[in-house]
């Protein structure tokens, strides 16, 4: 058992003692010796059974003097390390949990090479930054955690060079559609009803001015049982697999606890076979209802069709789901794409 | 010795104090007026559901007629929340239900609401007459169907971007044949296609019927037969403007509408062809309130439309209707209070609408009475934001979005500090502020010494270090919700100033730096203060001295509640812990 799994089974097995510890769930047993403040306790369990990540966490603040130091005297506080470079070396059995702003190192040196009159970021830097680490993290969904770097590509990517910079006008590359721009979850503020809406309503009507949709495909999707609807922009995945995971994610807490939910350590990938057998074999089958209004089993076109004719998706019973197609018949399909 | 007022005195005067910021000062003169106010409040309003418990509001004021509840943080229209958070609304019905049975509105904003509260409604309160249910989920229209057959002195029907499972559109058959008594419905965010007999059977009867807000699957023709029996309508909310313009479909809508002599309020228009644009027009001079925000109507239709509207006080409209476009109105809606202007395209790269700061200065010079602005702009100059500071100091609410993050002031490359202050300096009744663009710790130091009496600051990637919070906390002093994401400022500030905290009804924080011993800290030194985290892992499996990467901070009568979620980790208070070893400064 990995230590990161024997960590988890230590938190569950604690969950029950009413342990004098601060947090409501969860207490780990182990940590009872550690002062209250707890903190660079190098032998508590929780830091030496992540120590890449704790050493990784290192950063200047530029208050560092007048900065709480949480910690015995003479103890060493710990940096914070918030590099975007988090994403890159983390092995895929970590989970980075920060992949967030660009370090503050970085805005500082930056701001110090332009000059003096005011905080002049590097605009494309900072930009870029951003870009790298939201890219592969971030899409428009409702579950954001950062479990989901864990399971793409974690290389950093081209930013498009087409970002506007600050003073310059937005002069695109023109001949090629620009690039999408990372996508920063709830950002600009902007409600996902009015962009659904927004989406919807020029799906439904013709293109204004010859400009396509809005780039989102929205579809709700609903499950058997649970209380509510949700809906996904079909486009911002590229296969099935992805849109499994999301939806797996999406539902959880409505299934009955499979495959140790969000317990599961980062390195059980949410694999497409694994899906597959969740939602096709076992207790729920994903089905979706196309333009002619019948109801098919998801998987069984290729998947730039799929997102051409799903109108509505919905997560069945799977017993409910006998008429659709011939499970088998479908798997065999998706293995044949795989 | 001292002179007592009689009970029944001070019960007829509290009947001509409305407020309820007044009210709670009434009843912390003494028992006597505590006790009096309580049992003569009849709108009860709670910011934060979690702020206390259904049991203490419903024992304290046993005469509610209205309740207004407000569940999740703010930032959860923007995805910030992950589903599950909370804000259920059952334990407030099912409490009222109980203790309150002459309760006959209910209002909920950012709530989940199920299909057994809505039947709860139904079942338990034998006049209700108002449901408002705003940025909700979690029912279905079946939910909506035992309200409209069960309550038979409904007034207010509102279900105002909620996400609802919609199961059809039968609800609207449930209305019974018998109920006349509806000023105002509203379903504008169902899907299905209700039966417009039904519907237009459902106006007939209702004389009182002042609001109407269509769904997009109600058709011209529905609009229009709708429209000529109700022709008293205020407020309407139309369907889907999408099929083919015919003359004679034209000339019966131009007509439909022209019967609405009193419409001041136009919604809706989610698809509206430009073409359709002048059946409008016999409205416009009436029209106080319009919402374009998902009219895809470009310029110059959408000026042909606005200066028609010389009445206009409120304006939400998309960038699409450009500098020029705000200009025009400038120059004839110069009775504007309120204008909105949204993104058409936000998630695109294509900066390509001629919308610039410029349309928000023309509007602010040539509209006297312009008091709340949410502006939504890629760019924008310090220069603007002080003309616009100098030509309304009466701003009351200014939300400018900038959207690129960090984005300077693109003449000058400067931050946006000086504009902001100006904004904060000058405009001294502002309540609400969002701030953006480019911003240095110094903005903050303005904001928190001129924005008297902002309540609400919302900001995201600004700021340099810990300063920008305490500026913010040891200034500003009528803060009452403060939501920031993606700054880089961390424990000091937030340690430092955590009486302010309970000060405030919320707090919340996004990708900041905040770690989560500090987290720890401000629970345990602050009693009264709910610290919830927001993480897919125990907070303990990292070191603490990691930012945590969402906190919740509100303060509450009712302590640690206890639906959390699996990623939400209330902090405890640990009665054995003392405060004593803290060093702070």
């Amino acid at each position: 058992m990995s230590p990161e799994e024997e960590l988890q089974s230590n938190v569950s097995v604690a969950s029950s003692s009413p342990t004098s510890n601060c947090i409501s769930r969860n207490t780990l047993g182990g940590l009872k010796e550690h002062n209250y403040l707890g903190l660079s306790d190098c032998s508590s369990v929780g830091s030496s059974t992540l120590s890449p990540l704790a050493e990784d966490d290192k950063a200047t603040i530029s208050l560092k003097a007048t900065e709480l130091t949480l910690g015995l005297p003479g103890s060493q506080s710990p940096a914070r390390d918030t590099e975007l470079n988090l994403l890159s070396p983390v092995k895929l059995d970590e989970k980075p949990f920060f992949p967030l702003l660009p370090s503050k190192d970085e805005i500082c040196s930056s701001s110090q090479k332009n000059n003096a009159s005011g905080n002049k970021r590097g605009f494309s830097d900072t930009m870029d930054q951003f870009a790298e680490a939201k890219s592969s993290v971030y899409t428009e969904k409702n579950w954001m955690f950062p479990e989901a770097a864990a399971t793409q590509s974690v290389t950093k990517k081209d930013v498009p060079q087409n970002i506007p910079k600050g003073q310059s006008s937005t002069t695109n590359n023109s001949s090629s559609p620009p690039a999408p721009k990372a996508q920063i979850v709830g950002w600009p503020p902007v409600r996902s009803y009015r962009k659904n809406t927004l989406a919807t309503t020029c799906k439904n009507s013709d293109e204004v001015d010859g400009r396509p949709g809005f780039g989102a495909l929205f579809v709700k999707v609903s499950m058997d049982g649970a209380p509510y609807l949700r809906k996904v922009d079909l486009r911002s995945y590229t296969n099935y697999g992805e849109l499994s995971s999301a939806l797996e994610k999406m539902f959880t807490t409505f299934t009955l606890g499979q495959c140790g939910s969000n317990g599961a350590a980062g390195k059980d990938m949410l694999s497409e076979t694994k899906l597959k057998d969740l939602l096709n074999g076992k207790d729920y089958v994903l089905t979706y209802e196309d333009k002619d209004g019948d109801w098919m089993l998801v998987g069984d076109v290729p998947w730039e069709m799929f997102i051409d004719v799903c109108k509505k998706l919905k997560i069945m019973k799977g017993c409910d789901a006998i008429g659709l197609a011939a499970a088998p018949r479908a798997m065999e399909k998706s293995k044949m794409r795989a | 010795m001292g002179l007592r007022l009689p009970s029944k005195v001070l019960e007829h005067i509290l009947s001509f104090i409305d407020s309820n910021e007044d009210r709670n000062s009434v009843s912390l003169v003494c028992k006597s007026w505590f006790e009096t106010e309580r049992k003569t409040r009849k709108r009860v309003f709670v910011g934060n559901c979690y702020a206390v418990s259904p049991a203490a509001v419903a024992k304290r004021f046993p005469g509610m007629r209205s309740l207004t509840l407000k569940g999740k943080p703010h930032f959860a229209d923007y995805n910030l929340v992950p589903d599950g958070w909370g804000g259920y609304a059952w334990p407030w019905i099912e409490a009222m239900a109980a203790k309150c049975p002459s309760l006959e509105e209910i209002r909920l904003k950012r709530m989940v609401v199920t299909d057994e509260c809505l039947e709860k409604i139904a079942a338990s309160f034998k006049d209700f007459k108002v449901l408002v249910l705003t940025s909700c989920e979690g029912f279905s229209t079946d939910g909506i169907a035992a309200i409209a057959a069960t309550c038979r002195n409904l007034r207010v029907l509102e279900l105002r971007e909620c996400i609802v499972e919609d199961l059809g559109g039968d609800w609207l058959s449930y209305f019974p044949e018998t109920s006349t008594s509806l000023v105002s419905l509203d379903f504008s965010c169902l899907d299905s296609e209700v039966k417009i007999s039904d519907l237009e059977r459902l106006v007939s009867r209702s004389p009182n019927l002042k609001s109407l807000k269509l769904n997009p699957a109600v058709t011209l023709d529905g609009l229009v037969s709708l429209l000529r029996r109700a022709p008293q309508l205020t407020e309407l909310g139309t369907g889907s403007f999408a099929a083919q313009l015919k003359p004679e479909a034209f000339s019966k809508l131009s007509e439909a509408f022209s019967n609405c002599k009193q419409l001041q309020s136009l919604s809706g228009l989610w698809d509206v062809l430009p073409e359709y644009l002048p059946a409008l027009y016999s409205v416009c001079p009436g029209l106080t309130s319009l919402n374009l925000s998902y009219a895809t109507v470009r310029m110059p239709d959408l000026v042909e439309l606005l200066r028609r509207c010389s009445k206009l006080q409120k304006l939400w409209v998309m960038d699409l209707i450009e500098d020029k476009g705000l200009e025009a109105v400038a120059s004839y809606c110069k009775e504007l209070r309120e204008l909105r202007v949204f993104p058409s395209a936000p998630d695109l790269d294509e900066a390509n609408i001629p919308l610039t700061e410029q349309g928000l200065v023309f509007v602010s010079k040539g509209c006297r009475k312009l008091e709340s602005v949410l502006y939504f702009c890629v760019q924008f100059t310090n220069a603007a934001l002080l003309t616009i500071a100098r030509k309304r100091p009466n701003l009351k609410c200014f939300r400018l979005c900038v959207i690129e993050p960090f984005a300077p002031d693109y003449k000058t490359n400067e931050p946006l500090d000086k504009g902001f202050k100006a904004i904060a300096e000058g405009c001294k009744d502002l309540r609400r502020l969002s701030v953006s663009g480019l911003l240095s710790d110094k903005a903050f130091k303005y904001i928190g010494k001129h924005a008297k009496k902002v309540r609400m600051l919302s900001i995201a990637f600004a700021g340099d270090s810990d300063l920008m919070l305490h500026h913010l906390l040891s200034g500003c002093e009528s803060l009452k919700k403060l939501e920031i994401r993606d700054c880089p400022f961390g424990d000091t500030a937030l340690l430092e100033h955590a009486a302010k905290l309970e000060t405030m009804r919320s707090l919340w924080m996004s990708s900041c730096f905040v770690s989560f011993g500090a987290c720890k800290l401000l629970s345990q030194k602050m009693p009264r203060l709910n610290v919830e985290v927001i993480d897919e892992h125990p907070p303990e499996t990292r070191p603490e001295s990691s930012p945590v990467e969402r906190i919740y901070i509100y303060r509450t009568v009712a302590g640690p509640r206890m639906d959390t979620p699996e990623f939400v980790w209330t902090i405890h208070k640990n009665p054995e812990i003392g405060v004593s070893h803290l060093a702070i400064k």
